[in-house]
């Protein structure tokens, strides 16, 4: 399938900044089941921007802004070719041991209402993919997905107790739980074609079965992703994946406006 | 005099009228030095350290918001041919140590031979993702060591812990080496004793030699998280001694991946940071987001090769607890030798061997938790109840994994000058080793902190502790 | 290597608060002998002129205390609450000092951490005795600094702190003047009229210009001769003549040194320009107080230009 992304980020601030520093991970990587055609980054201010690899393989880049600045506008565009390969990732870097991925942060933390869910769920079958499909399945069927909105900083076990969260929350929630049930898992952001407006880019996340590797889990949809999915970085959690980490020097507040959109291109198929 | 039963380094185990032969002449002096003398001096040296501000800052202390550490002025004395000895293991211990730091943050090969259970590496927080796959300039980690070493005799050194990311207590040692030079000048007559004031130079060697290739004249500067830190004089002392600019993050600006320090001429090019601030306030956009402080983009910075970060974040690592056990088995993987300094026996719970011992003698033992911090789940077998005794032999029994063991050591003591005159205190070590891309640099001192306390075997200077000035000699006789 | 913003910023502070403690010292030393010299009402006068001469006269009167010896004498120096107070002026010195320890002496590091240890570890001033005594060991140590900063190298960093010093010295001069001339010629009241001996004589104490003045004039105590020796005498060091001729050549000490001039060595100049023209009779006749409030307000512009012009942060 060929998607075509554009994400738009605007900060206003309400006093003229100084400086701005941000790093961005908001550039896709190719692998088996994914090309990217063409991507492109832009700011609306004059900037240097220097691209990097962190250190769990995403593709980052450095943004370097100078005062005095009153708005910024991050934009990015780009079309992505997709495979469905039912959620399996093939030919990502993977710098990191899938163990590492066990490790929880303060955002990914497991309350023991969570801790239980996983274990109830997945009570009854020994097979770690059934068990991570049946985490998944459940947590869709338990929350009304909203559209979601720049991050408030939820915790994973904040997030379980309410009723409806973003792709955001759901996906932290799988991943404190499946490390509850000793699978390796990750937090993924990118870009998913739905109907949905969005403000945020979509989350979903990564286990790791050995054997089979990283698969793709989205409990947006109960499902894994398929062909609908761009994948752009992986983190410990949202915070170690989030598509901009910034720092302005200047007084005075900022807002934030975020606007996504992808679209499928042709009809290939 | 009190005798504890322990190693005394000058008086050996027969007392101030039969010490150990090649101290006899500095047993002298101590016994020919009026204590009054020797207190008068010892009170012109806290002066002294009181006006220049070297001080530290007890927390949560509103009284005396700033101490300076107390000094006793009897130093502690190696002989030539100790100090070689220990000398050859620190090098051989912080070789491993950037052997170690290399692998782990690069190939993993620790990992994939089965040296080191994986988990106990990457569950690990001071394992930092978020530097992997980064190699500092020249490859070199852990440019500044201190290795903190405890004696139990004539030649039983060992390493209690390493400190791989910025140890402190260097000014400590070059201000009482000046205490001493002009407090008691007849002993630096009657000893050869090696010097320690080139230290500053070989630090700034150490800094140059790992700037980023192609920078003809690197800028060093020392990086303090400001004059509130109770390390702060150090810093600023340690910046003097060099020449270079004493910065704090705010004085720091990154801009296209290179780092810059605001003057009042403009942005000046820096090359090498000496960071006496923690990994986790380096760079709110790759640590802590919480954070008010840091550099942001200090970690693109070092990422792209164009700053030199002494010591590299992430070797936390190293000198962790549940790493510490392992030393042995590292130093003998990288460097083909079993270690010259070994560690102080170490039982890992874990292992079900080592808990059946454990579990046999906990009574005799220190029993720790692996990730715990500040005394919290300690157990000191010699001095606990029954009570507490069954309690940790429930909790070994339920978490194996999280606890280690030790056994009780019988530090030396250092003659010392209490409130009744001389008495034998005990004693810790720390020496400093500079890793360059050049050489690994020995200096010929340290940091001997001291228990003022009878029988005592805490020398944090929190709790009581002292500092000594502590001697190499040129030769084999004091 | 060209000095950090910050340690300039450091280092200008410090020249300043030192200045301003060791004004507040002689303040302090010269209304306790007026005190003593005046009848009850008279004293309570002095203390608070005292007061407003150093901006506190209302962070004073929120404190709810009378304007007695022992109370203001209290919370000029050692009163921690009060921003103004000398604790506070050396803890504030000591702090920039800490911050820039690389650029001092041993020496004038050690003056200053002295000083604030002679503060740190007092509750009291106790009686007017003690007051002076404790005063005159801040004036001591503070010209312990001041000849230390003299011994340093004639650098960047000295220049900024003797800078500092100048831009403060020259705030605390107009204020002295403006409040004293006030207080003691209400409205209406001529110049050179029956004036108070004692009250002016405080005010040269104050500026340690007793000794200058007998020397530059011989018709005795005059209000007119005070007043042309505190602000158009250079060769008076804390008349205000002086300082701004001191500001222009630090100033441009610092030019030559740095290759940075700019906004600040205009103003300089040109305040140096008018400074030299003004008589002072012209100065009285066109009203005094309104001469003096301008040079406060130019003098505080000056002070931004010199942050500006060195990249403060």
């Amino acid at each position: 399938m060929r998607i075509a992304v554009e994400h738009r980020s605007v900060y206003r601030f309400t006093q003229p900044q100084a400086r701005i520093v941000q790093m961005l991970r908001l550039t896709p990587c190719d692998t088996q089941h994914q090309t990217v055609v063409s991507w492109m980054v832009g700011v609306d201010c004059d900037a240097r921007l220097r691209d990097a690899v962190d250190g769990y393989g995403n593709a980052v880049t450095m943004l370097y802004a100078e005062g005095p600045i009153e708005a910024i506008e991050i934009a990015v565009t780009g079309e992505v070719l997709t495979t469905d390969n039912a959620g399996v990732v093939r030919g990502a870097a993977e710098p990191l041991p899938p163990a590492l991925f066990l490790r929880t942060t303060a955002r990914t933390a497991a309350s023991p209402e969570l801790a239980a869910f996983a274990r109830d769920v997945s009570d009854g079958t020994g097979d770690p993919i059934e068990r991570l499909h049946r985490l998944n399945q459940a947590l869709h069927a338990r929350f009304r997905c909203v559209p979601d909105v720049p991050d408030t900083g939820l915790t994973a076990a904040e997030a379980f107790a309410g009723k409806a969260q973003a792709s955001r929350d759901l996906a932290q929630m799988f991943v404190a739980a499946a490390r509850t049930l000793d699978a390796p898992a990750r937090y993924v952001s990118g870009y998913r074609l739905d109907h949905m407006a969005q403000c945020a880019p979509h989350g979903w996340c990564e286990a790791w079965v050995a054997g089979l590797g990283w698969i793709g889990f989205d409990p947006v949809t109960g499902m894994s992703p398929g062909d609908g999915h761009v994948r752009v970085a992986v983190g410990l959690d949202a915070d170690g994946a989030a598509a901009i980490a910034g720092r302005r020097i200047g007084h005075g507040d900022e807002e934030l406006a975020v606007d996504v959109q992808v679209d499928r291109l042709g009809n290939e198929e | 005099m009190g005798s504890t039963g322990a190693f005394d380094e000058i008086w050996g185990h027969g007392g101030p009228e039969a010490p150990r032969e090649a101290f006899a002449a500095l047993s002298q002096w101590i016994a020919e030095t009026p204590p009054d003398e020797l207190q008068r001096r010892q009170h012109s040296a806290e002066a002294a350290f009181r006006q220049l501000g070297i001080t530290f800052a007890v927390y949560g202390d509103s009284d005396a918001a700033e101490r300076i550490i107390p000094f006793d002025i009897v130093p502690r004395i190696f002989l030539r041919r100790e100090w070689e000895k220990l000398s050859e293991g620190l090098v051989q211990r912080v070789e491993a140590i950037n052997a170690f730091l290399e692998d782990i943050y690069g190939a993993r090969r620790i990992l994939d031979e089965g040296i080191l259970p994986p988990e106990l590496v990457l569950h690990n927080e001071q394992f930092r993702p978020e530097v992997a796959g980064i190699r500092p300039p020249h490859g070199v980690w852990a440019h500044i060591c201190g290795i903190d070493l405890v004696r139990t005799g004539p030649d039983e050194f060992y390493v209690l812990e390493d400190n791989a990311r910025t140890p402190s207590g260097v000014s400590y040692m070059l201000e009482n080496r000046e205490a001493m030079i002009r407090l008691c000048p007849e002993l630096f007559r009657d000893f050869r004793v090696a010097p320690v004031d080139s230290y500053p130079d070989m630090l700034l060697e150490t800094m140059r030699s790992v700037a980023p290739s192609g920078r003809a004249r690197p800028v060093c500067v020392v990086l303090t998280p400001g004059h509130f830190n109770s390390a702060y004089y150090e810093h600023s002392f340690l910046a003097d001694s060099m020449g270079v600019e004493l910065v704090e993050a705010a004085d720091l600006v990154v801009d296209d991946d290179i780092v810059y320090m605001e003057t009042i001429a403009g942005r000046v090019r820096v090359d090498v940071i000496y960071r006496r601030i923690d990994d986790d306030f380096l760079d709110p956009l790759v640590f802590r987001p919480d954070s008010l402080l840091g550099v942001p983009g200090l970690i693109a910075a070092y990422r792209a090769g164009n700053v030199a970060l002494l010591n590299a974040p992430g070797n936390g690592i190293a000198d962790d607890k549940a790493i510490y056990s392992y030393m042995p088995e590292i130093v003998r993987f990288y460097s083909g030798g079993e270690a010259k300094l070994p560690n102080v026996e170490t039982w890992r719970c874990r292992e079900p061997q080592a808990l059946k011992y454990v579990l046999d003698h906990l009574p005799e033992l220190v029993v720790k938790l692996v990730d715990g911090s500040g005394g919290y789940g300690m157990l000191v077998g010699p001095t606990a109840t029954h009570a507490q005794i069954e309690a940790f032999r429930a909790a070994l029994i339920a978490e194996p994994h999280r606890y280690i063991a030790q056994p009780t050591l019988a530090l030396s003591t250092v003659p010392t000058l209490t409130e009744k005159g001389l008495a034998p205190r005990h004693v810790d070590f720390r020496p400093f080793v500079l890793t360059g891309s050049d050489k690994v640099r020995v200096v010929p001192g340290g940091l001997t902190r001291v228990a003022l306390r009878e029988g005592s075997l805490v020398v944090n200077s929190s709790q009581g502790g002292g500092t000594k000035d502590s001697f190499v000699l040129l030769g084999d006789a004091a | 290597m060209m000095m950090l913003s910050r340690t300039a910023a450091a280092l200008y502070w410090l020249g300043r608060y030192v200045e301003r403690a060791d004004f507040i010292a002689r303040l302090v030393e010269a209304t306790i002998r007026l005190d003593a010299l005046s009848p009850r009402p008279a004293g309570e006068a002095a203390w608070q002129s005292a007061l407003a001469v150093s901006y506190t006269d209302e962070a004073f009167a929120a404190t709810g205390h009378p304007a007695t010896q022992a109370h203001v004498a209290r919370f000029l120096t050692l009163d921690a609450g009060n921003p103004g107070a000398i604790i506070r002026c050396l803890e504030m010195a000591r702090n920039n000092a800490r911050a820039v320890r690389t650029a001092l002496t041993r020496e004038a590091w050690t003056a200053i951490n002295r000083a604030w240890w002679l503060f740190a570890n007092r509750a009291s001033t106790g009686g007017a005795t003690e007051t002076l005594n404790l005063v005159e060991q801040i004036k001591g140590e503070t010209r312990g600094f001041e000849g230390a900063i003299h011994r340093m190298m004639r650098n960047e960093a000295t220049l900024l702190i003797q800078l500092g010093a100048a831009i403060e010295r020259a705030d605390n001069t107009a204020r002295l003047v403006d409040v004293k001339y006030h207080l003691l010629l209400p409205a209406g009241e001529s110049v050179g009229g029956a004036v108070d001996r004692d009250q002016w004589t405080t005010i040269l104490q104050t500026v340690s210009a007793v000794t200058a003045y007998r020397w530059l004039y011989s018709e005795g105590l005059r209000p007119d001769n005070v007043i042309d020796l505190l602000v158009s005498r250079a060769e008076l060091p804390r008349s205000l003549a002086a300082c701004v001729e001191e500001s222009v050549t630090l100033l441009s000490a610092l030019a030559k040194r740095t290759g940075l001039q700019g906004e600040a060595d205009r103003m300089a100049r040109a305040r140096l320009a008018r400074i030299q023209k003004a008589r002072t009779p012209d100065i009285i006749v066109g009203g005094l107080h309104e001469y003096l409030e301008t040079f406060i307000t130019e003098n505080a512009l000056l002070d931004g230009a010199i942050a500006r012009q060195f990249r403060f942060l």
